[in-house]
């Protein structure tokens, strides 16, 4: 699904290595997760991936299903597939969720030649998502995460990220400031999402999510690489012991 | 002083040729007291504190350079609304292309027909706000088209009007120079919506003189039009009594100068006034400037300025508007809000908000802010596979949903949102 093979990436504005050679191959079906300390670089690397300004691409590369991602524009990623649920979900006043959602869906099925989702189709299907994420109507109708709890913008990226069906999910810190039953509501809706042609790459610093999305393998990120690979275990090992014993290990 | 006296020598010989129509009664002396006022004020120049940003040079010349007539296949706007179409051509009342001067609620005239009428209501409005207007700013456009509108509208609103009343002002021949002066009388507890739409002419000086008696209603929505050498000159006058509202909206597109000022009174207690404008404007000759003046001269009054502006290539925005609380207007609720929106570096948006309270227990604020798109935004959208251009188009919108939303009918504001969406896309 996703190959990463060297990527090593800079500021643009600055002279800072951030991802200094980081090589991941994700399988469709599967879930990764990626831990590691503050500064590892776990945000850049979603962010290199989902095609934010202010980075640059220094060696390395990174395929969707075989396209090379990285010179693509964001919204031509996004319509081949690739999902970012934001750690900061960004409010826009003045533009509806709804409009907002139906904008996105319709967008992407344009670029993929697809037919665009009529007005009614589109509600029964926002609505029957948002009930199982319970979001109510008046979430829908409010401009985009303007006014809402931590909570709240966190659903609304999980219902976004179910409207538009994308193959390969990331979830950068999806869990941060979430109280313990948000954050089993915002799993409970990842995990609805999980199928065989689906991937998912979930970024956190704790383990206490990865109890509710069970990963397949777990990764350590530090200093710009993945330095640790394994299964579950390692994020209990992690959760247990702090990076610090795993770090000198490898280092 | 020389220079005061350099200002009245230029109006002098700027007046020198300029014929007053006359008419068959009350309006003469009218219009030869409006053109006194002009003479004593002068006419305004870019040393004027008033035309610090906008230089009205254009605006008071004796003619105008021609400005090409703009031709769209675009439906006309508002064409689904059921409503009174009064038409102008250049600024010239077009009965033909005008529907009966008739809808329940309302008594509507044409200016001369008033102004021939021995006794008519007009008497007490025309140039009366205007006059009421000229301190403690002068004004002098205003009282140069008094003095010398050549037709109008005037309105009675004697209950809650059926439909709208749409005046079109449409723009036919390159060279035409137009002054148009309409009024509307809302008498106590009637309702009216004015729709203004159209370019109306190459020059155009246009004023609007409204009276809201208590618990009366007007709302007016008005989209100057797409011309782009256009050059517009425009005052709304209204008085405001007790429990009553008024309501304006402006939209303008492209024009090389546009000036829009308005000046509310509100003169009885528990009178709300709001006026709100968006303009969208490209490149370097296109220059647009709002200039507000809310005076609260009663208790418990409620006014907002909504001023939203979105410039590209070199466009220049103006914002002049003043909160003016008398004493003992307690209880005022006063807000103003300009903001521009600039798409590149070379666009410029200067802007002069002023307060002048002399009540202490009221409510006032005001913020102005110039800004790029946030492209933090941006790039949410585009995560999202909106491209580029729509997610800017959204978020412009979005900036300007503050002042669209003052416009109460959802129709018309959702036709006004569509031809905007429109210009976004056409100006990539």
């Amino acid at each position: 699904m996703l190959e990463i093979k060297g990527l090593e990436v800079k500021l643009e504005e600055e002279d800072k290595q951030i991802l200094k050679g980081v090589d991941l191959k994700i399988e469709p079906g599967t879930v990764h997760a990626i831990m590691g300390p503050n500064g590892s670089g776990k945000s850049t690397l979603s962010y290199v991936l989902s095609g934010k300004d202010g980075y640059e691409v220094t060696a390395g590369s990174a395929a969707l299903e075989g396209d090379d991602l990285l010179e693509m524009e964001p919204e031509d990623r996004a319509a081949k597939g690739l999902f970012l649920a934001f750690q900061y979900p960004v409010e826009i006043p003045g533009v509806g969720n709804m409009t907002f959602l139906r904008t996105a869906v319709n967008a992407q099925r344009k670029a993929r030649g697809e037919e665009e989702l009529s007005a009614g189709d589109f509600l029964k299907e926002v609505r029957a998502k948002a009930k199982d994420l319970k979001i109510d109507a008046d979430m829908l109708k409010r401009p985009v995460n303007v006014g809402f709890s931590g909570g709240e913008k966190k659903r609304n990226e999980i219902l976004q990220m179910a409207m538009l069906e994308p193959k390969m999910c990331i979830l950068d810190e999806t869990d941060s400031g979430l109280d313990v039953d948000a954050m089993k509501l915002v799993a409970e809706g990842v995990n609805a999402l999980r199928s065989e042609g689906r991937s998912f790459l979930v970024i956190t610093h704790y383990q206490r999510l990865l109890d509710h999305i069970k990963p397949d393998i777990v990764h350590i990120m530090a200093n710009g690489r993945i330095v640790k690979s394994g299964g579950p275990e390692l994020a209990l090992e992690v959760e247990n012991n702090g990076y610090a014993d795993i770090l000198a290990e490898v280092a | 002083m020389a220079l005061a006296k350099q200002k009245m020598d230029t109006t002098e010989a700027r007046l020198a040729d300029v014929v007053v129509p006359q008419g068959a009664t009350w309006g003469n002396a009218v219009r030869a007291d409006a053109m006194a006022r002009v003479r004593q004020m002068g006419l305004p120049t870019k040393r004027d504190e008033y035309w610090k940003y906008t230089d009205p040079t254009s605006l008071t010349a004796a003619g105008t350079p021609d400005a090409a007539v703009f031709i769209t296949d675009e439906a006309p706007l508002f064409a689904d609304v059921d409503r009174v179409k009064v038409v102008f051509v250049d600024g010239v009342f077009d009965a033909e292309a005008s529907d009966d001067l008739a809808a329940e609620g309302v008594e509507i005239e044409r200016l001369a027909d008033a102004m021939d009428t021995d006794i008519h209501w007009a008497k007490d409005l025309y140039g009366v706000l205007e006059t009421r207007g000229q301190n403690p700013v002068h004004r002098p456009l205003a009282a140069l088209n008094t003095a010398l509108a050549t037709d109008g509208i005037v309105i009675r609103v004697t209950g809650k009007a059926s439909k709208p009343i749409n005046l079109i002002y449409l723009h036919n021949d390159a060279s035409s120079d137009a002054m148009l002066h309409n009024l509307v009388k809302v008498e106590a507890g009637a309702e009216v919506t004015l729709l203004e739409t159209g370019p109306a002419a190459a020059r155009f000086s246009k004023q609007l003189e409204v009276e809201v008696a208590e618990g009366g209603t007007f709302h007016h929505v008005r989209a100057q039009g797409r011309d782009h050498e256009r050059r517009a000159v425009t005052h709304c006058f209204a008085r405001i009594a007790a429990n009553s509202t008024f309501k304006s909206f402006t939209l303008t597109f492209n024009g090389v100068l546009t000036r829009n000022e308005c000046i509310l009174e509100i003169v009885g207690d528990d009178a709300v006034a709001h006026v709100a404008g968006v303009c969208v404007g490209d490149g370097k000759d296109f220059h647009h400037d709002d200039t507000v003046f809310v005076t609260h001269d009663a208790l418990n009054g409620e006014s907002r300025q909504v001023f939203k502006k979105v410039l590209r290539n070199g466009a220049t925005g103006v914002f002049q508007g003043k909160i003016l609380v008398k004493e003992g207007a307690q209880k005022t609720d006063g807000y103003q809000i300009s903001q521009s929106l600039l798409l590149d570096d070379d666009s410029q948006f200067l802007a002069k908000p002023e307060l002048e309270i002399y009540a202490d227990d009221v409510a006032c604020s005001h913020g102005s802010t110039s800004g790029a798109i946030d492209e933090t935004a941006l790039f949410y959208l585009r995560s999202r596979g909106v491209s580029h251009d729509d997610a800017r188009n959204l978020l412009t919108l979005s900036f300007l949903a503050e002042a669209l939303e003052e416009i109460e009918d959802e129709g018309l504001a959702e036709d006004l949102r569509a031809r905007l969406e429109g210009w976004l896309t056409r100006h990539r």
